[in-house]
């Protein structure tokens, strides 16, 4: 469990947070500028605050009350920039093992395994400036897995890759997460990226802690939305794959009923995240025929939050399910939607978030 | 061309002592004048830089005369190396070598902090998290990475060295065996008739040497390049 209690006075920006990450991935979600950077460096180490206090499980990072500050090198914690910095003067063999020759460990017993997962085997005596952007990132990881990090830090690692070479890393990360029991901490201003990735969300705005939680909370919550930018907004629905069928569409049980969604790789059995963006889910106060979609729930207007602009955004929920929904407020009104309204959400995308990684009743995948 | 005597030979070896031992002992304080010029923050680095750079744009026999005020034997620093050290500098090879890594400092100086800026210091920071201290962040990242600037310093701070001329005959004159460099040696057979063949031997001398200095460095740093520029390791 990593403690952040920090202030610090920047020329633009007053930073005040205080959050908690619990075990897995933890992600600090905020636009450009709104200080999550600078919170990941502190935790690192290479930001040093004005005050507070920071702690990973028993050990004190930064206590400013007491004077206690750790430097970058004796906090043990893997650190993957964003631009990778691996090192230009050393081949990929000697930049994996850096941390651990400096801690002295000599080759960790899972050198082998790491670049396996990471699949960077073939690439350890080339050197780093003829790897792509993709192969940079993930050596970046395993320099900083190898050096066994008490938390793997990761401030928008994949922004500087374009969409098929995100798509490709991210299993590494969520495998690195799961398999390999490292807290993380995640900064990013992506929320699909954030919807896919984190355990915990903890919105950033402006300096301050907007609101953190369990990643559906927060991504359900209407309050949270505009902070992040409505267009982006969207819940994260989990749910169990009961079959495959003949015509392509996996057929998915959730809190409410059941979703056939395509191009899902899924077994049955495996529990899956999906995610629903607010503007794909649209509202109807009986359940509607002849239409298209497939995926209707019946649902309850849990929460309703009227923007600033023509929009309105309704949290609708089913049992443990939330679903977030974009319409105008002229459709609000003409429907009379407030909290408590039975109605159904009539999904027009649903799209997987994550899957194959908590096989229900079962190991974790290899 | 009949081949050097035993003259010339002394000329051409006592040369290379001297820009050798100039090159040699201006490193460390070129790194570290580079690293205070580069990453230094504080007060008189303008004036600093100023003074690193003049003996580029002052005329040479301004500086050697400036180097005899200040090291002749009866001079204050004259007197003191001589005393506590038994060190003399004027009219010797040591005061030879003392003008000529003065005059070529500044070149020195000037190729290694290119490198230093260079270096992205994300890296320095990355290696830190990574558990590396500040002695071996330096001798794993900024010293490796630096090695382009350094070597090309020695080389351009080696040849200007050897042909420095006016500083050094000011300072400590033309004395053959001591301090009769290349250039002064070539000066001196030139202004006594039937002297040419010798003066013209030395100065093919002179151009075979700086074209193996330049040779060389293009080498090293066609080889650098290589190392840092995407190529990958042979094997």
């Amino acid at each position: 469990m990593l403690n952040v209690d920090i202030r610090h006075d920047f020329p633009a920006i007053r930073l005040n947070i205080r959050f908690e990450a619990p075990e897995g991935i933890t992600v600090l979600l905020g636009r450009s500028g709104s200080g999550k950077t600078s919170v990941i460096n502190a935790v690192a180490g290479i930001l040093r605050p004005r005050e507070g206090k920071i702690s990973l499980g028993e050990r004190v990072l930064q206590d400013s009350a007491r004077g206690a500050w750790l430097p970058p090198r004796e906090r043990n914690l893997g650190y993957v920039f964003q631009e990778s910095r691996l090192f230009p003067h050393l081949s990929v063999r000697d930049n994996l093992l850096y941390g651990a020759r400096r801690r002295g460990l000599g080759i960790p017993a899972e050198f082998q395994e790491l670049l396996q997962l990471l699949d960077i085997a073939q690439l350890v005596d080339r050197r780093p400036a003829g790897l792509s952007g993709g192969e940079r990132q993930r050596v970046a990881i395993g320099r900083a897995m190898l050096a066994q990090p008490r938390m793997l830090l990761m401030d928008e690692p994949m922004a500087a890759l374009d969409e098929a070479r995100k798509a490709e890393l991210l299993p590494y990360i969520e495998r690195l997460s799961k398999g390999r029991n490292v807290p993380v901490l995640y900064v990013t201003h992506n929320i699909a990226e954030a919807a896919r990735l984190a355990d915990t969300i903890v919105v950033i705005d402006g300096g301050q802690v907007a609101a953190s939680g369990p990643a559906g909370d927060i991504l359900a919550d209407p309050e949270v939305a505009p902070v992040l930018g409505v267009r982006a907004a969207g819940a994260i629905v989990q749910g169990r794959v009961v079959q495959v069928h003949g015509d392509g569409l996996t057929e998915v049980a959730v809190d409410g009923g059941r979703l056939y969604l395509p191009g899902c790789d899924a077994a049955p059995g495996e529990s899956i995240r999906l995610r629903v963006e607010a503007q794909d889910v649209m509202i109807a106060l009986e359940r509607p025929v002849g239409v298209s979609a497939l995926n209707i729930l019946p649902v309850t207007v849990s929460a309703v939050k009227s923007g600033q602009g023509p929009g309105s955004l309704i949290q609708l929920a089913n049992g443990g399910m939330r679903l977030l929904a974009r319409v105008t407020k002229r459709s609000e009104a003409a429907l009379g939607l407030r909290v408590g309204l039975p109605c159904y959400a009539v999904l027009k995308s649903v799209s997987v978030a994550r899957e194959g990684l908590h096989r229900v009743g079962g190991d974790r995948p290899g | 061309m009949s081949g050097l005597g035993a003259e010339e030979w002394q000329v051409v070896w006592l040369s290379l002592k001297i820009a050798g031992v100039a090159t040699l002992f201006s490193l460390p304080l070129a790194i570290l004048t580079a690293f205070a010029l580069a990453r230094g923050r504080f007060r008189g680095k303008a004036l600093l830089n100023a003074i690193v750079h003049l003996p580029l744009v002052l005329p040479p026999v301004v500086t050697g005369y400036a180097l005899l005020l200040l090291f002749a034997p009866n001079a204050p620093l004259g007197a003191f190396l001589q005393d506590q050290f038994g060190l003399t500098l004027a009219f010797r090879w040591t005061g030879a070598a003392l003008a000529a890594g003065i005059m070529a400092f500044p070149l020195m100086v000037r190729a290694i902090r290119l490198s230093l800026e260079a270096i992205d210091p994300g890296l320095e920071v990355a290696a830190e998290t990574l558990g590396a201290g500040r002695g071996a962040v330096f001798a794993t990242i900024t010293l490796p990475l630096m090695l382009p600037g350094i070597l090309a310093g020695l080389v351009l701070a080696f040849a200007k060295a050897l042909g420095e001329f006016g500083a050094t005959i000011t300072f400590v004159s033309n004395i053959p065996g001591e301090t009769r460099t290349l250039p002064i040696a070539i000066y001196s057979y030139l202004q006594v008739p039937g002297q040419e063949a010798a003066a013209l031997e030395l100065a093919y001398v002179a151009v075979a040497i700086s074209l193996a200095a330049i040779l060389l460095s293009e080498w090293i740093s066609a080889r650098v390049a290589r190392r840092l520029g995407g190529q990958d390791a042979e094997r």
